[in-house]
């Protein structure tokens, strides 16, 4: 098959999108920029015309909003946020508004609006230029999470978010632009809300997302060379995320490891783990671990950048940790 | 011309001198692979940070974002300070948290420049709220650019001000472009300064490189808000020489630039007072001082940086809590 990038990918659902709908239009800031957002639209303007690429003022609030009420109105809009520390200034017509719009009004009127958020970290950037904020979104009934780790997924869940009908928040992550993989020319969706196992394994299962993902892939590599046989699950969709798939590797592998490349208070692994405790409580042997990132905002400093950030490495380090912990004995209570 | 004019003049020249020269310096440092953060550079708008700062006392606020090198140099933010912080050093005026984009200094008025478009306008909104609750003479400069005149709160924040009659001066420093778009990409009038009379304030256009000129206005402005009069919105229109973040010239926005470049280039705010100031007399020697002066400033500012550590890995955590009454 054919190989692209990550951003070539996105390019291409853009592409085909906007061909084959012609509700489909994107707004946002950076769209007729070389380099704003990456290679992930280059062009896009010029191909087809800037009254349905509109590169917009710095105004996140009414872009969003009309992003929205343009779905409401028959569209099939795209919003995109060159970073989501941006698109914090568009929460209202999001979380307000798009998540509840179907429930307020009986499901007589869909909101069929696709977010872009990107995630766009590192280089010093510091607290502003960083933050990774799928959690927030997930807390928020009504909306669609999709998180894409490879090429062949950042086109697919593209499309199917533009074609699911409800608002889904698009996440994904400058980190991964280069990354290449096969990517069918057709049009073809990944559905919404199904994980997949990037490697079969039996020793413990790794959970991630994104750029995580990517790197739990790499890091399973290592630990195969060092005896180590982990079940690596791409969740893809965390929001609605692929409960049976994860559960039943649990059943298999009886550890569990989630890695989120955010936040670990009120995080997708926090999400994941407690509903490891609830269903599968019974099958693990060892406490649930989670790999996140620290409480506090992204450095800017070169040496505590390196210390924030999750890369394949440190997941290595978590599995081995993993392996070594076993569930402790409930104490005997003598009376 | 006065005697107290001439050494407004030369206040204003050492200001805009000393933005000019560190940036030169920074945008040296970051084409030599030594200063990794952003930087967006603010050489060829001195002569609104001077010009304004020229026009405030010491414990005035001045509020800004992701292009305050002048800012804070221009009220008298340390070097030193400013140097470590994009280095990323634990001496810096942000202890290496922020970089370029995130600037401090208390002792001058600066309480932290942030790189969210338009997000330190309520923020100046409030400190001028405080000033006015607790009577105490301040005033609050919003400095924020064309762009960030497109987001809804630097509207909200204009209209509190108004309202509540606030002792605040919004500096709009319209340099035509936000990051790769024109102005008139993203509006449909060249009428920013109209939003004054939206909010029922004056407002006033200005030659952004005219640094007597953006003095005059903000004295003006200032008094204003000082005496409980209320807000001003000054319009600066100016250019930045550099690309939108780091020191290329046109790199970002293509060749289409480089003729519009041309034009601001042939107005450079430092030779435009500096031939204000030959006219009254000044000698060139008198210049060649002040710019030797702050090249060793600036040379010192740099040594002090790279002298100082990073800060440890172990510090992630530190600071997500302030500590300590206030
Ligand atoms: C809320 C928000 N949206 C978008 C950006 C990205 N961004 C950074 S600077 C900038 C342009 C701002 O233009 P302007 O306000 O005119 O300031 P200038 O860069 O010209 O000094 C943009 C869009 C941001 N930092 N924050
Ligand atoms: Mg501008």
């Amino acid at each position: 098959m054919r190989t692209l990038t990550y951003a070539a990918a996105i390019r291409e659902a853009f592409a085909q999108l906007l061909e084959a709908d012609p509700r489909v239009f994107v707004i946002g800031q950076g769209l007729w920029s070389p380099w704003y957002v990456g290679q992930s639209m280059t062009g896009l303007d010029v191909e087809f015309g800037r009254e349905r690429i509109l590169d917009s003022p710095v105004a996140e609030n009414a872009t969003t909003g009309a992003a929205v009420g343009a779905a409401l109105a028959g569209m099939r809009p795209i919003v995109v946020h060159p970073r989501m520390d941006f698109m914090l200034l568009a929460v209202d017509p999001i979380v307000n508004q798009a998540a509840n719009w179907s429930y307020m009004f009986a499901g007589k009127v869909p909101a069929p609006v696709v977010i872009r958020g990107i995630i766009n970290r590192g280089g010093e950037q510091a607290a502003q230029h960083s933050q990774a904020l799928q959690a927030m979104f997930m807390h928020v009934p009504g909306l669609k999470i999709v998180m894409p780790s490879t090429p062949y997924d950042a086109k697919g869940l593209l499309i199917a978010a533009v074609n699911d009908g409800n608002p889904v928040l698009y996440i994904d992550d400058r980190w991964l632009y280069e990354a290449a993989g096969p990517v069918p020319e057709e049009m073809y969706q990944v559905p919404i809300g199904s994980g997949v196992v990037r490697r079969p394994g039996t020793d413990l299962t790794v959970v991630a997302s994104s750029y995580v993902a990517a790197q739990a892939v790499e890091a399973a590599r290592t630990l195969e060379a060092r005896g180590f046989d982990p079940e690596v699950i791409d969740l893809r969709s965390i929001k609605p995320w692929d409960r049976e798939l994860v559960f039943a590797s649990i059943r298999k592998t009886s550890r569990l490891l989630v890695v989120d490349g955010a936040w670990k208070t009120c995080g997708v692994a926090a999400e994941i783990a407690a509903a490891a405790a609830e269903h599968v409580f019974e099958h693990l042997s060892a406490p649930v671990a989670r790999l996140t990132l620290p409480d506090a905002p992204a450095p800017m400093s070169r040496p505590l950048e390196r210390a924030y950030y999750i890369h394949a490495p440190r997941i290595v380090e978590a599995v081995e940790h993993l392996m070594a912990s076993r569930r402790p004995q409930r104490a005997l209570v003598l009376s | 011309m006065t005697n107290h004019r001439l050494e407004l003049l030369r206040d204003l020249y050492s200001r805009m001198v000393t933005i000019r020269l560190a940036e030169e310096r920074l945008a040296d440092l970051v084409t030599a692979g030594e200063v990794g953060c952003p930087c967006h550079l603010y050489i060829g708008q001195e002569a609104i940070a001077a010009g304004v700062c020229a026009a405030l006392e010491t414990d005035d606020t001045v509020w800004g974002g992701h292009r305050s090198h002048g800012h804070y140099l221009a009220k008298g933010g340390d070097l030193g300070a400013m140097f470590a912080e994009i280095f990323g050093k634990v001496l810096g005026c942000a202890e290496g948290r922020g970089g370029s984009m995130h600037l401090l200094a208390t002792d001058v008025g600066i309480l932290g420049t942030v790189p969210i478009v338009a997000a330190t306008i309520p923020l100046a909104t409030g400190a001028a709220l405080a000033s006015k609750l607790r009577r105490d003479g301040r005033v609050a400069i919003a400095f924020f650019g064309d762009g960030a005149m497109e987001e809804g709160h630097c509207h909200e924040s204009m209209n509190l001000a108004a309202l509540y009659a606030l002792p605040i001066v919004f500096v709009c420093e319209n340099n035509f472009y936000a990051s790769h778009m024109a102005l008139t990409g993203r509006r449909a009038a060249d009428n920013l300064v109209t939003a004054a009379d939206a909010h029922a304030m004056p407002g006033e256009v200005v030659d952004g490189n005219d640094a007597v000129a953006v003095y005059d206005a903000a004295v003006r402005a200032v008094a204003r808000a000082r005496a409980g009069v209320g807000p001003t919105l000054l319009e600066c229109r100016t250019f930045r020489w550099r690309g939108h973040v780091g020191p290329s010239w046109d790199m970002d926005v293509g060749v289409k630039r480089r003729d519009e470049l041309q034009q601001w280039l042939d107005r450079d705010p430092i030779r435009l007072l500096r031939r204000v100031m030959e006219s009254a007399g000044v000698a060139g020697a008198a210049f060649d001082e002040v710019d030797e002066r702050v090249r060793a400033e600036i040379r010192a500012a740099e040594a002090f940086a790279r002298s100082a550590p990073c800060p440890p890995a172990d510090e992630l955590d530190t600071h997500v809590y302030a500590t300590g009454a206030r």
